[in-house]
């Protein structure tokens, strides 16, 4: 039988199986073996061997980057240059993430830094929704995932195939290989000239046919700067998060992820949240430290001590809540809209919105 | 949201734990704050410390809205 192809796979700490959330903080650590989704990699593609399982805690990883990267290329450092045969790395796979955000950066962060330092094929997998995937498709292959976990089998069934081929030099494509457009173009030779092409392809428009650009044009949905606010003293402001910060019990039953509403909350006559009053209904980050004090994420005490010396005009009397927690594009662009409409009916200029 | 609400002419400042994804959402105000458990906090601290980070962060957010910028910038 011929050698198993010998991987080292890169999970966090959720999936690693360290814990939740509460384990979010810690350091990239290497385990033998193969677990959680690795097990399942295995037991679909028995080709593979998983040599070891890198596991990183998702908040450490966001927030301390190029530290965590110099510390996972340390702690793979044995698998390389030296090793024993049977310990030597031959592909790096990470995630699949789906449509977590950190998770996935890491994932984006690993694979870029182990490819530039070891050379070796790197793979990982995300849902085109998910902010890493536009942060390192160029840098990285990123097979296409869901959105959540249900897409498990069908991720690893993507990612793996393509980390094969391109340890094997196969040429892969994003439609045939099913990743993440790199923004690459090949070279082809072809019978018609350039000219002859866009002809054809003006006369099909003109005609109503169908027209497939050869170079697909970016979508890029940017937004202006708005001007600065000339006068804070005199501009009423808004308050929105995607921290989860709910009047208790959560009345709106706003879900700990992938968010189907925001709520409108009163601030009329507060001057300070507090565990009596307020608490976090996100499901993505550990809540002990925003229930304790629900200004650590939306600061209504310093933002009311600031209105009362005079710094800000007015507080629009109400606060914007929703759940940033894998929440989909479409569905914060539309809360984005209603929100915008509610604060401009009441003469709002000027918005902080807190993301934790 | 933070797009939404600046396409509707609202001057919004983005204060957010992980900068990345703060600018691939296209924030142009973006105030970095402390941790994502604990974006306008620091447990570590007593009560009356973290109270002062927390109005210095804020005041950060208040000098991004009253700053002209041409591009995406992270205060």
């Amino acid at each position: 039988m011929a050698s198993k192809i010998k991987v080292i796979h890169c999970l966090n700490q959720f999936f690693g199986g360290l814990g939740g959330e509460e384990q979010a903080h810690v350091t990239p650590r290497l385990v033998e073996g193969a677990k959680g989704p690795g097990m399942l990699m295995q037991s679909i593609f028995p080709e593979v061997e998983i040599i070891a399982t890198l596991i990183f805690g998702d908040n450490y990883v966001a927030q301390k980057t190029d530290a965590a990267v110099e510390q996972v290329l340390e702690l793979l450092a044995p698998h390389f240059n030296d090793a024993a045969k049977d310990q030597q790395a031959q592909l790096f796979v990470a995630g699949p993430a789906f449509n977590a955000g950190r998770y996935g950066l890491a994932c984006g962060a690993l694979c870029k830094a182990v490819s530039k330092r070891y050379l070796i094929p790197v793979v990982t997998a995300m849902s085109e929704q998910n902010p890493a995937a536009a942060e390192y498709r160029r840098d990285v292959y990123i097979a296409a995932t869901s959105d959540d976990v249900t897409g498990m089998e069908q991720a690893i069934g993507r990612m793996v195939p393509l980390g094969i081929n391109l340890l094997h030099g196969e040429k892969v494509l994003p439609e045939t290989d099913h990743y993440i457009a790199r923004g690459q173009r090949r070279n082809y030779f072809s019978s018609q000239s350039g000219a002859e092409r866009a002809v054809d392809m003006l006369l099909a428009k003109i005609s109503g046919q169908p027209v497939l650009s050869e170079y697909a044009m970016p979508v890029f949905d940017r937004v202006e700067p708005a001007p600065a606010i000339k006068d804070l003293a005199s501009a009423r402001l808004g308050l929105v998060t995607s921290g989860g910060i709910v009047p208790r019990g959560n009345p709106d039953r706003i879900v700990s992820a992938n968010a189907q509403n925001f709520g409108t909350y009163s601030l009329n006559t507060l001057d300070t949240l507090s565990k009596e009053t307020h608490q976090t209904a996100h499901g993505g980050y550990d809540p002990t430290c925003a229930n304790e004090n629900p200004n650590r994420v939306l600061p209504l005490d310093a933002i009311r001590e600031l209105e009362a010396e005079g710094a800000i005009g007015s507080i629009h009397p109400y606060y914007y809540a929703t759940v940033g927690n894998a929440t989909s594009v479409a569905n914060a662009k539309q809360f984005g809209e209603s929100i915008a409409k509610k604060l401009l009916a009441d003469g709002v200029q000027a918005v902080i919105l807190t993301s934790t | 949201m933070v797009k939404e609400i600046e396409r509707a002419g609202i001057t919004v400042v983005h204060a957010c734990s992980i900068v990345p994804i703060s600018k691939t959402v296209g924030a142009n105000r973006i105030v970095p704050t402390i941790a994502i458990p604990h974006p306008f906090g620091d447990p570590n601290k007593s009560l009356a410390e973290e109270k002062i980070l927390r109005r210095e962060l804020v005041e950060k957010a208040l000098y991004a809205l009253t700053t002209a910028i041409e591009k995406q910038t992270v205060f």
